[in-house]
């Protein structure tokens, strides 16, 4: 009697065990396959080149990119900046390229951009740092580049807000909803709850129905070319072979895949 | 045994109807800001972990306490120790309990926090100080517990236990490294990026845990039948010293480095705390204090007589903590975010709903403390009893 009570609960006990073990293996597993449309765009690495010498000057203050991303994924205009969320924003040359001045640079630089803002966004890192410290898998790196968010899944615990580099991401510190304008809202992209952070995913949305990413779209200047970095023949490619081109902070290693002709 | 909790002076249960009262207050904002969200916060997109956190870090020093203890006793029988380890078990419980809330408050998606568990995820330093906290939670709970246990009845602990005794030794380290890890392995924090965090984390661990123990048996002795004997008391204060030593040392190698090679992703944080930064100065006035209180601390514990002495000593140790709790539960996460990647400058400034949850979660964890205190000393002062007849 009191073997077989024991050897039940040796039994039982390993069960638990058991059931601690399958979403270990689960997470070494091979990563699903995805099917895709026959109109989608489809890319081995997609990358997005911000041809800054092309962008309008700041008083003129066109914000077409801006505002078409933050129009087409429903982003919140909080008007407190500490609540603030935020995909692609304009910014000056020593916040997007901070340690960079010198006197010489400087004057080139300032020359030929004269006073254009800056374009800055997620650079889609090839070797992301979000994607390492998140502890539940959230936001992942795609085999074709885009590092992606889940937004079900995140707990919010903002470990990827610490570790981007590049400040791209945002919490919804409040309920983001009461920011977005009914008439203009896209109820075709998912609005937030409170409490997970987002960013800016290359349009995965819209690529996947043969769109390009909605910036890129909205810029009549072509100062935001993107495209596929493995095909040699696409216009990326063949824009950064022929133009020196720079990224943010390449000396951290997370190879951002945002590259920037001033 | 826990029911000897429900017994104690009019002192003792004032002190516990008081905590309650701010575990409740703490409640009900952490109430509100689960209907409002974290802008309730103090906190930003560019400072995007507080007070939370930073009275998480500090608490998983505290909860070191116990290896101080725990070392000295079982690897090298030190007898003198053997009144007190309990106390340091047990405050690591109440401590890890701490951290462990202050995690989940700081959530945006609380309800989601079993994710951890259901998508393991080994790459990130946060699923493996998930594992290291909890583990250590759950050693010095079966280990306080246990010990207590069969000494009231007068047995000596049993054998089974010491494994998990000598286990806990190299954990209490592990949960400091791991902590220190969350940080140093950012590649744009400058603040953070450096291999001796978590060597400063251990020392400043085994200054302020202690500290906060000295306090506690001074306390005990002038206030209940409770004595840790001065022996005891002593050798802890040496320990003290000489971890606030090293945890000064090692602040002021990151200051060489910093300074010597003039990196400026490096510099601007500690000029940010030492003089401000394109005129914001918020963090400045704390900073100095921070530093005035370790000062202080160092001359009132390096020389013998005035560590020896139980007033001076006190008052040392209270430097000793509160130095180290602005360093680690406010300067070393603000700082941290100050400038922030694109060298912009929030400050930052925690709001009364933060601090009442803060207080809150302070009050829990003194609580638990109390609660456990209470039925340690119950057995010990049984002890006492019986070797007088």
């Amino acid at each position: 009697m009191n073997s077989t009570r024991r050897r039940f609960l040796q039994v039982a006990g390993l069960s638990v065990l058991g059931l601690g073990v399958k979403p270990a293996c689960d997470a070494m597993a091979a990563e699903p396959k995805v099917s895709v449309g026959p109109e989608a765009l489809v890319g081995k690495r997609w990358a997005m080149i911000v041809d800054q010498k092309k962008c309008i000057k700041e008083e003129e203050g066109c914000k077409k990119c801006v505002d078409a991303c933050h129009l087409t994924h429903n982003v919140p205009t909080i008007p407190n900046a500490k609540d603030e969320v935020k995909w692609i924003w304009q910014t000056s040359l020593e916040h997007a390229f901070p340690g960079t001045q010198s006197p010489v640079l400087d004057g080139y630089v300032k020359e030929s951009l004269k006073n254009r803002p800056l374009i800055v966004l997620c650079n889609h890192c090839d070797n992301p740092p979000c994607v390492r410290v998140c502890p539940v898998q959230a936001t992942f790196r795609r085999p074709d580049g885009i590092v992606m968010m889940d937004y079900h899944r995140c707990i919010g615990c903002r470990f990827c807000m610490a570790a981007c580099p590049y400040g791209a991401r945002s919490l919804n510190w409040r309920d983001p909803r009461p920011f977005i304008k009914t008439e203009t809202m896209n109820r075709e992209y998912p609005t937030r709850t409170r409490g997970v952070v987002e960013k800016c995913t290359f349009c995965f949305e819209r690529l996947s129905k043969g769109l390009k990413p909605a910036c890129v779209e909205a810029c009549k200047e072509k100062c935001l070319i993107f495209g596929d970095l493995e095909d040699p023949k696409s216009e990326v490619s063949e824009v950064l072979r022929k133009n020196p081109s720079i990224q943010r902070k390449p000396h951290l290693g997370t190879r951002p895949q945002v590259y920037y002709i001033l | 045994m826990l029911e000897k909790a429900l017994t104690g002076s009019k002192g003792y249960f004032l002190w516990v109807v008081i905590l309650l009262i701010l575990i409740g207050m703490g409640f009900q904002f952490y109430l509100r800001q689960l209907a409002y969200g974290l802008g309730i916060t103090g906190m930003s997109r560019d400072v995007s972990w507080g007070l939370y956190i930073g009275q998480f870090t500090y608490l998983v020093g505290v909860a070191a306490s116990a290896v101080m203890l725990v070392l000295p006793y079982y690897l090298h029988n030190y007898k003198v120790f053997g009144k007190i380890t309990i106390l340091g078990e047990f405050l690591a419980v109440a401590s890890v309990t701490m951290c462990l809330t202050f995690i989940i408050v700081d959530l945006g998606q609380p309800s989601r926090a079993f994710n951890v568990l259901l998508y393991p995820t080994p790459n990130s330093v946060l699923f493996w100080d998930m594992i290291v906290l909890n583990g250590y939670l759950f050693l010095n709970i079966l280990i306080g517990w246990t010990v207590l246990g069969v000494e009231k009845r007068g047995a000596p602990p049993p054998k089974w236990i010491k494994p998990f005794i000598y286990i806990s030794i190299p954990w209490a380290i592990s949960i400091h490294t791991v902590t220190a890890f969350l940080y140093a392995g950012l590649p744009g924090r400058g603040f953070w990026l450096t291999a001796i965090m978590a060597p400063r984390f251990l020392g400043s661990a085994f200054a302020a845990g202690p500290a906060l123990l000295i306090l506690f048996c001074l306390f005990l002795r002038k206030y209940t039948k409770f004595d840790a004997g001065l022996e005891a008391v002593r050798a802890m204060a040496k320990i003290v010293t000489y971890a606030m030593v090293a945890s000064v040392f090692f602040v002021l190698c990151e200051l060489f480095t910093v300074y010597y090679s003039q990196i400026p992703d490096h510099m601007y944080h500690f000029t940010y705390l030492f003089t401000g930064l394109h005129g914001h100065t918020a963090l400045v006035p704390l900073w100095w204090i921070c530093v005035a209180l370790a000062l202080l601390s160092l001359v009132l514990l390096v020389p013998p007589n005035t560590r020896n002495n139980p007033t001076t000593l006190a008052i040392g140790c209270a430097a000793v903590f509160f130095s180290l709790w602005m360093e680690k539960g406010i300067m070393l996460v603000i700082g941290g975010y100050i400038p922030s990647p694109l060298e912009t400058i929030t400050e930052y400034r925690p709001t009364i709903p933060e601090m009442g949850i803060t207080l809150g979660v302070w009050a829990l964890g003194f609580f638990i403390l109390t609660v456990l205190y209470k039925v340690a000393l119950f057995v010990r002062e049984q002890e006492v009893g019986e070797a007088s007849h």
